[in-house]
């Protein structure tokens, strides 16, 4: 068999890319401390942490899961005005440092923020500083993850299957329920796992707007970042490490749908 | 004619192209839409559905205005070209899906569902996923589904395209069966005139977004009105004058029938009529002319070659005769038709 020869000057960046990538990951795992790691794991602060990561960002990925398939489907399916506009609106959380997001969440849900005053003063409700602030801070962040992925998904499904339902006398309401959503649960699931993963390793939006209280604001990456300041770097690794293994776990479950080349 | 079941006038408009075509289909009535690729039928068909907005016309079902009703509260099947069938559906839920979005309940809809695929042959598949059944099957269950709702309109959308040769075959005819059995108004679009003829009841032949002829498959096939249909059906035709016994085509050159007939006319012939002969045949036929060979195809058993001359004319011979004849692109040769195998109608009406 002949391989076809790969280009020094391609060859040669693309190693170095793939060794930049790798590299930290190695040196993460070679200063893990392998024997004290089952006490470290079982500490109540690294329990606590993750506790709150994975409550948290499974309620983020809820919210945007019933925020962002319908927001979702009305970028795909429904034609209004502005929608271009709507779609740019969306990716701008996507794009926008998170720390900005963390500051825009207070000025506009903080305790004298635009909706946030109406909310304390009406109802007794404060946000900020609170786990549902970190639920909020979440899910701003992973909800264009999620609208994204399932627009996507809703393109690419035929909508002449939706046509059929029509003419079998079923509403939209009925055809989005029992033909359009089995139809693009895959996609959904996918748009859902990303959306926990971004939810799972926020850090910048949750620090501003629900700041860092143990046991009530302070997810893994914010215990990664406090362990690492307060100068326990073997701490730091050991949550890394929780984090990292999260991670590829999700990899392992969307193998099949990104690591397969085409 | 009974009185129409469905009586609609449908404009659509879709940039550039403009359907406009009336229908009429009576009770128990089938009736094709049969048409080269883009005429619009598959359009029409979307109109009906309620799935293309009408700009213009009228549609009207069973006596019930239906022209801004949205398909969900259509009373109208369809069988679409692909089938549609919901793959995340077994092939029973599929026909249930109808009955149970018109109210009814679980039970009673699986019911309707296994009588329906009973009755198009496939009790014992209804757990069968979609993917799992072969075309035929899946031609089957489409069917059902869209009969299980009792459509006053059933439309059938290229129905037996998506089948091989030999499914086509036994579909076509067990479709057949079915659609007589429907006692509400049918029509079938199709580019298939073997899928029209053993189907329909009555023909409507839609060319770029009009109709330009309707009528039983006799009448159709014997006198075609455009060149879309003369080739459905075979045949060689032309439009001119009449005057007594001879059609006047282009400039001075005329053909002769038995038939006589006055003003706008059409005159047509099959293309096995034509003779052909190296030279000036004697005895001198009335209808004889030089022609140039400008093309050569084969044709079932025989070949059919295509000459130009003052009319353009498809002619059959056996290859032995083509053999003959020395065959070759550019070849002059005579052409005769004889009077009595040429037709000639009026053009208008």
């Amino acid at each position: 068999m002949r391989t076809a020869r790969v280009p020094v000057p391609l060859l040669v960046p693309a190693v170095l890319g793939l060794i930049f990538l790798v590299l930290p990951l190695v040196g993460l795992l070679a200063r893990t401390p392998w024997s004290t790691l089952p006490a470290r794991l079982a500490e109540p602060r690294v329990v606590e942490a993750l506790r709150l990561s994975l409550l948290t960002s499974t309620m983020a990925t809820v919210v945007c899961l019933i925020l962002g398939v319908p927001l979702a489907w009305m970028l795909a399916r429904a034609s209004f005005p502005g929608r271009r506009l709507v779609r740019a609106l969306i990716t701008v959380p996507l794009v926008l440092p998170p720390v900005v997001g963390g500051i825009a969440l207070l000025l506009a849900l903080g305790r004298r923020g635009l909706v946030g005053q109406w909310l304390d003063t009406t109802f007794g409700i404060t946000l900020p500083f609170t786990t549902a602030g970190v639920v909020i801070a979440e899910a701003f962040v992973a909800l264009p993850f999620l609208v994204i992925s399932v627009e996507g998904a809703l393109r690419g499904a035929d909508s002449r299957y939706e046509e059929a339902a029509a003419t079998l006398g079923s509403t939209r309401w009925t055809t989005f329920t029992h033909v359009t959503l089995p139809l693009v649960a895959p996609g959904i699931a996918a748009g859902a796992v990303l959306c926990w993963a971004r939810a799972l390793g926020e850090f910048g939006a949750t620090i501003t707007f629900a700041g860092n209280y143990p046991g009530i604001t302070q997810t893994m990456p914010l215990a990664v970042y406090q362990t690492m300041e307060s100068g326990d770097l073997e701490g730091a690794v050991v949550l890394s490490l929780i984090l990292l293994v999260v991670s590829v776990a999700i990899l392992a479950g969307l193998r099949d749908r990104w690591l397969t080349a085409p | 004619m009974s009185p129409a079941l469905l009586d609609a006038r449908l404009v659509v408009r879709r940039d550039a192209f403009r359907l406009d075509i009336e229908l009429r289909i009576a009770p128990g009535e089938t009736v094709a839409l049969l048409g080269p690729n883009g005429a619009g039928k598959t359009t029409a068909l979307r109109a009906l559905a309620g799935l293309t907005p009408l700009v213009d016309g009228h549609l009207t079902l069973d006596g019930r205005d239906l022209s801004d009703e949205p398909p969900e509260r259509r009373p109208i099947g369809v069988v679409f070209q692909d089938y549609l069938l919901f793959p995340h559906l077994s092939a029973r839920d599929n026909v249930a899906f109808g009955p149970r979005r018109h109210g009814m309940d679980r039970t009673s809809a699986h019911a309707v569902a296994d009588r329906w695929l009973d009755r198009v042959g496939l009790a014992g598949y209804g757990r069968r996923k979609p993917r799992h059944l072969s075309g035929g099957q899946a031609q089957r269950v489409a069917l059902a589904r869209a009969l299980a709702v009792d459509p006053v309109l059933l439309l059938l959308d290229e129905p037996l395209a998506a089948l091989d040769a030999r499914t086509r075959l036994e579909t076509r005819g067990e479709l057949r069966r079915h659609l007589a059995a429907h006692p509400g108004a049918t029509l079938l679009v199709t580019h298939d005139p073997l899928d029209a003829l053993v189907l329909a009841d009555r023909l409507v032949i839609v060319e770029q977004g009009r109709v330009v002829q309707e009528g039983d498959a006799a009448t159709i096939t014997a006198r075609p009105r455009t060149d879309y249909v003369a080739r459905l059906v075979g045949l060689n035709l032309y439009r001119g004058r009449g005057s007594g016994n001879t059609v006047t085509i282009a400039g001075d050159f005329a053909l002769t029938s038995t038939d006589s007939v006055e003003g706008d006319a059409f005159v047509a012939f099959p293309p096995a009529a034509v003779a052909l002969h190296p030279s000036r045949p004697d005895g001198s036929p009335r209808n004889t002319w030089p022609a140039v060979l400008a093309d050569v195809q084969h044709h079932g058993d025989s070949l059919r070659l295509r000459l130009d001359g003052p009319i353009s004319v498809a002619a059959d011979v056996t290859p032995a005769a083509a053999a003959r004849l020395h065959l070759e692109p550019g070849r002059e040769l005579w052409v005769a038709v004889k009077e009595t195998e040429t037709r000639a109608y009026p053009g208008d009406g």
